[in-house]
């Protein structure tokens, strides 16, 4: 009943308030303590477009934004190229290669990272294909 | 993080006394009840029968003796020795009331820099051939100060109040010490009453966050501050539902099988702590 009317008036006890506001902070914080999953995420992020259409590595933005009550990614990928429709499915095939799927602006550009892409999944190969300037996941 | 080592296991062969134990009180943030819970389980340790040295390392802003009400016997501190103008021992104060307990000051005209993390790490070893605990009074922050006071020992405790700031800042310095320090959390100044009207966070809110092995949970008290006024820590008393508290939390500290205050028995335990604050007190 108490509960009820709360939610009627709409206040909610302080004390869920600065739960909500600790998670949040606490969220932030851990981001901003460890670059390299972000670094990392925005890796595997652009890995997974790339599979799709052919984006712009070098001018990819990620930024964080605390809201209220959330906390968002906002990523801007920019795209250069997109293939033409009807060329397969290349995502959640087992064995595409996308470089030949590509037109040929794409495999002139596409970072080694594209043709692995497909093995996304396989840690092991995960790690072969990383870039030597990505720091090694040292997430705690 | 790699610099923050803990001093762990040296070989049998080389130590053959039985090295005590050193847990540094910590906290990040400032003013959370560091110094008064160092105080109480001090004596809390000692009242057990255990000899403890308490090791005040917020240099440069030295409590420690004020809450112990050893201020005036206070003749050398900690850079004293670091430097070698004393012995330990001439700087090893015996507290008033319990044999078993002594304190090693902080300079109160020094600097946190002052201080050689490599001769407090040694400094600590040599009071772990002595005493069965040591415990470090951290100072707040988490630069020189934080990491010299860190720095000998093998074990933490972190204090804790049901604040969003507080739990932020111990998250933080959880991070920084890493597992190896073993991290046990002390939830200081909690108001069950508050809790129940949901105007504070509860251990289970701080602790779904922070997720540490809960040591013990003391009620804000308004005793702490005439004990404090008096320099002598309520845990010397015998009676008292917060003078229980610290002593079961000794008895955790030692290995014994205390009932924890864990999220299972909330309710009996904020049942007791509001019974407590609501009048049924001698
Ligand atoms: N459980 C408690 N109930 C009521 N008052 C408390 C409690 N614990 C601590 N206090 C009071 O809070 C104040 C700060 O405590 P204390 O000096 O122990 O904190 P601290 O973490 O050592 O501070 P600093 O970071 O400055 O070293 C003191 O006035 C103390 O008496
Ligand atoms: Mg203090």
């Amino acid at each position: 009943m108490i509960e009820w009317l709360k939610k009627m008036l709409g206040t909610q006890p302080s004390s869920n308030t600065a739960k909500e506001r600790l998670r949040l902070v606490l969220m932030t914080d851990h981001l901003a303590l460890a670059p390299e999953i972000i670094e990392n995420m925005k890796r595997d992020l652009v890995d997974v477009i790339s599979r799709y259409v052919e984006v712009d590595r070098q001018k990819v933005e990620i930024d964080f934004e605390r809201e209220d009550r959330a906390l968002a990614m906002m990523a801007s990928i920019p795209i250069i190229a997109v293939n033409r429709p009807g060329g397969g499915t290349p995502a959640d095939e087992a064995e595409p290669t996308p470089a030949a799927e590509a037109p040929p602006a794409a495999q002139a550009t596409a970072s080694p990272s594209v043709a692995a892409t497909p093995t996304a999944g396989d840690p092991a190969k995960r790690k072969r294909r990383k870039k030597p300037s990505a720091n090694p996941a040292t997430a705690h | 993080m790699h610099e923050l080592q803990p001093m762990h296991d040296e070989s049998p062969a080389a130590a053959p006394v039985k090295l005590g134990r050193a847990i540094v009180v910590t906290s990040g943030k400032g003013g959370v009840g560091k110094t008064t819970t160092t105080a109480n389980l001090g004596h809390a340790l000692a009242r057990r029968g255990a000899r403890v040295a308490l090791v005040d390392a917020d240099v440069g802003l030295r409590n420690l003796d004020i809450v112990l009400g050893l201020e005036s016997r206070v003749k050398y501190h900690v850079l004293d020795v670091l430097e070698e103008q004393v012995t330990l021992d001439e700087a090893l104060v015996p507290d008033k009331h319990s044999e078993h307990l002594m304190l090693l000051a902080a300079a109160q005209t020094r600097e946190k820099d002052d201080v050689d993390t490599d001769k407090m790490r040694a400094l600590i070893l040599q009071l772990r051939e002595r005493f069965d605990y040591v415990l470090i009074d951290c100072p707040a922050g988490i630069e020189m100060g934080f990491k010299n006071a860190v720095a000998g020992a093998e074990e933490a405790i972190v204090v804790c109040t049901p604040e969003v700031s507080a739990v932020r800042d111990v998250d933080r310095v959880v991070g920084l010490l890493g597992n190896k320090f073993k991290p046990q959390l002390v939830i200081n100044r909690l108001r069950p009453q508050l809790v129940k009207k949901g105007k504070m966070l509860s251990v289970e809110d701080v602790n779904a966050i922070l997720r540490l092995p809960l040591l013990g949970v003391i009620a804000d008290e308004p005793e702490i501050i005439v004990t404090t006024n008096k320099g002598e820590p309520l845990a010397l008393r015998e009676e008292g539902a917060t003078a229980g508290a610290y002593h079961a939390i000794a008895a955790r500290i030692a290995g014994e099988d205390v009932p924890a205050p864990t999220v299972e028995s909330k309710e009996s335990f904020f049942d007791k702590l509001g019974a407590f604050f609501g009048g049924r007190r001698p």
